[in-house]
């Protein structure tokens, strides 16, 4: 293989892996959006669709597609009651006491994913087969990393649809916006942080999901992917939703070809470099912060 | 149509509200004049239930409204017009008067709900030309008809507006008013807030008189504006 067919074989996968981080970011920006927290159960949301896709997929032999839209649910689900309850019935609203609750909530989660599945990482069988394409510039693809991409892809069409034409979408963005406004023309500040966890945790889900062919998964494997998915959304500016794919994209193609190039044992440390980075030099990242209002 | 009874509200260990009691007839314009800090604002905040009271009650066509959530409170057509910088900033202009309507979402409204966007348009024929722009945009004249606009796509029952003439070009400001007597003429009730008193006589039908978070006056705004204590007090310098 020579170094141009090496580089676009970095690319690919530093795209893949960005995508990932481009969908994980996003749930971190709808939920800060709604409530101005960080949710550090987005790690966790990551771990479960894997985990509940293994489960249907290989344990209980359910459809494939099935399995998809289950796991995703399951987690919206999960999201949905975090919100109803420890967050809804918080005592203090401090930003940041809410924000060390998600991190215990995010420790209840593991530590029963662990006690359900144990510490193994297992295998999830890839959406259509595992013969590698070989693409233009010599690199070659599983299709697996084809599904990410289109996946993505698709999930980025929707939440630009959702958020831009919809009426809910629009209530959403407003209560960013102005929490008060919103309250004033009717909208259900209540409703509209619920209806964000579950969203976030669905978002979780499809992440933990695509990639849990390629990588395998465990009861914790979104806690590095949740937290470089953060660092993507610091990247492209903290609430903003296009920053958030421009950030994924960014940090996967470092992280790719600082880890091809440079070495393999940096792979981690890329990501957290960047962050500090980011936070040392332009903490409102690349795009600015989205249209929340600052809390 | 609406009654306020014995109201009074705290705001961090100040009293902001005194036993209030107040009351609105129906197609009526109600102004509530005083100067800054009087607790104009906390009065409508209390009838939008942004804020609860400490004591009291707010009875709205019989019922009793003082627990409700603000959203449930606009379910019922009270609507308020907070002051122009509360608009959505970085969502459009139409995108804030499609947010008026939130309250009456739904497909059966969808004919009534694009025949009064068509109707705010009428009223402030410069919104639209701002549709796809930034709210956050418009000077401070066009943001205040945004707010009334995104206000009247509520339909509402009961308006409440919030110095609706506050920092505007007296131009701007005739042109709300007219806007005000227009939709009074439609039969909206409204309850008007003003530091602008002389302009809120005007157009009111009665009026009361806010100091310190106490009633001090209240009578017919025409009677008012011949009010000697009124006139050093509110009318003074604006004249």
């Amino acid at each position: 293989m020579d170094f141009s067919q090496q580089i676009a074989q970095y690319i690919v996968t530093g795209l893949t892996i960005g995508a990932i981080y481009a969908i994980v970011a996003m749930g971190f920006n709808i939920i800060h959006n709604a409530t101005g927290i960080v949710n550090f159960a987005q790690c966790e949301f990551i771990s479960l669709g894997g985990m509940f896709m293994y489960s249907l997929v290989v344990l209980f032999k359910v459809n494939l597609i099935i399995s998809f839209f289950i796991s995703m649910a399951g987690v919206a689900l999960i999201g949905a009651l975090i919100e109803i309850g420890p967050i809804r019935h918080a005592r203090s609203k401090e930003i940041i006491v809410l924000i060390f609750l998600t991190i215990g909530l995010s420790e209840v989660l593991r530590g029963t994913a662990q006690e359900v599945w144990g510490t193994d990482n297992v295998g999830v069988p890839a959406f259509s087969g595992e013969n590698p394409i070989h693409l233009l510039g010599g690199a070659t693809i599983v299709p697996q990393h084809i599904w990410i991409f289109a996946i993505t892809v698709l999930v980025m069409l929707m939440l630009h649809y959702f958020f831009k034409k919809t009426l809910m979408g629009k209530a959403m963005r407003a209560t960013a916006v102005n929490r008060r406004a919103a309250a004033l023309v009717g909208i259900s500040v209540n409703r509209i942080t619920l209806f964000s966890f579950a969203f976030s945790g669905a978002l979780g889900a499809v992440a933990g999901i695509i990639i849990a062919p390629i990588s395998t998964t465990s009861y914790d494997t979104g806690i590095m992917l949740g937290l470089k998915g953060f660092a993507a959304a610091i990247l492209g500016g903290y609430g903003n939703f296009a920053g958030a794919i421009l950030g994924g994209v960014i940090l996967g193609l470092l992280e790719s070809l600082g880890a091809g190039l440079v070495s393999s044992q940096y792979k981690d440390a890329i990501a957290f470099f960047i962050l500090l980075l980011v936070l040392f030099l332009k903490p409102t990242g690349i795009m600015g912060y989205g249209e929340a209002e600052r809390v | 149509m609406l009654k306020i009874d014995g109201i009074s509200s705290h705001y961090g260990g100040v009293q902001a509200l005194d036993d209030i009691s107040l009351a609105l007839e129906e197609g009526e314009i109600l102004a509530l004049i005083g100067g800054n800090g009087a607790g104009k604002t906390t009065l409508l905040n209390l009838i939008s239930g942004i804020i609860r009271p400490s004591q009291g009650k707010i009875v709205f066509k019989g019922e009793n409204i003082v627990s409700f959530s603000p959203e449930r409170i606009v379910k019922l057509g009270i609507i308020q017009v907070p002051e122009g910088r509360h608009l959505f900033g970085p969502l459009t202009v139409r995108e804030n008067l499609e947010l008026g309507a939130y309250r009456r979402r739904g497909k059966q409204n969808k004919k009534k709900i694009s025949e009064d966007f068509k109707y705010i348009l009428q009223l402030f024929p410069v919104l639209e030309k701002r549709l796809n722009q930034r709210a956050e945009t418009l000077s401070g004249g066009e943001q205040q008809m945004l707010a009334i606009g995104r206000g009247l796509m509520g339909k509402p029952v009961l308006l409440l507006l919030d110095e609706p003439s506050l920092g505007l070009a007296p131009l701007v400001v005739q042109e709300i008013i007219s806007v005000i007597e227009r939709l009074r003429k439609e039969g909206t009730t409204i309850l008007l807030v003003e530091q602008n008193a002389r302009a809120a006589l005007r157009i009111s039908d009665r009026a009361y008189v806010l100091k310190t978070g106490k009633i001090q006056l209240q009578g017919k705004a025409s009677d008012l504006l011949e009010d000697g204590e009124v006139k050093r007090a509110y009318l003074g310098q604006d004249s």
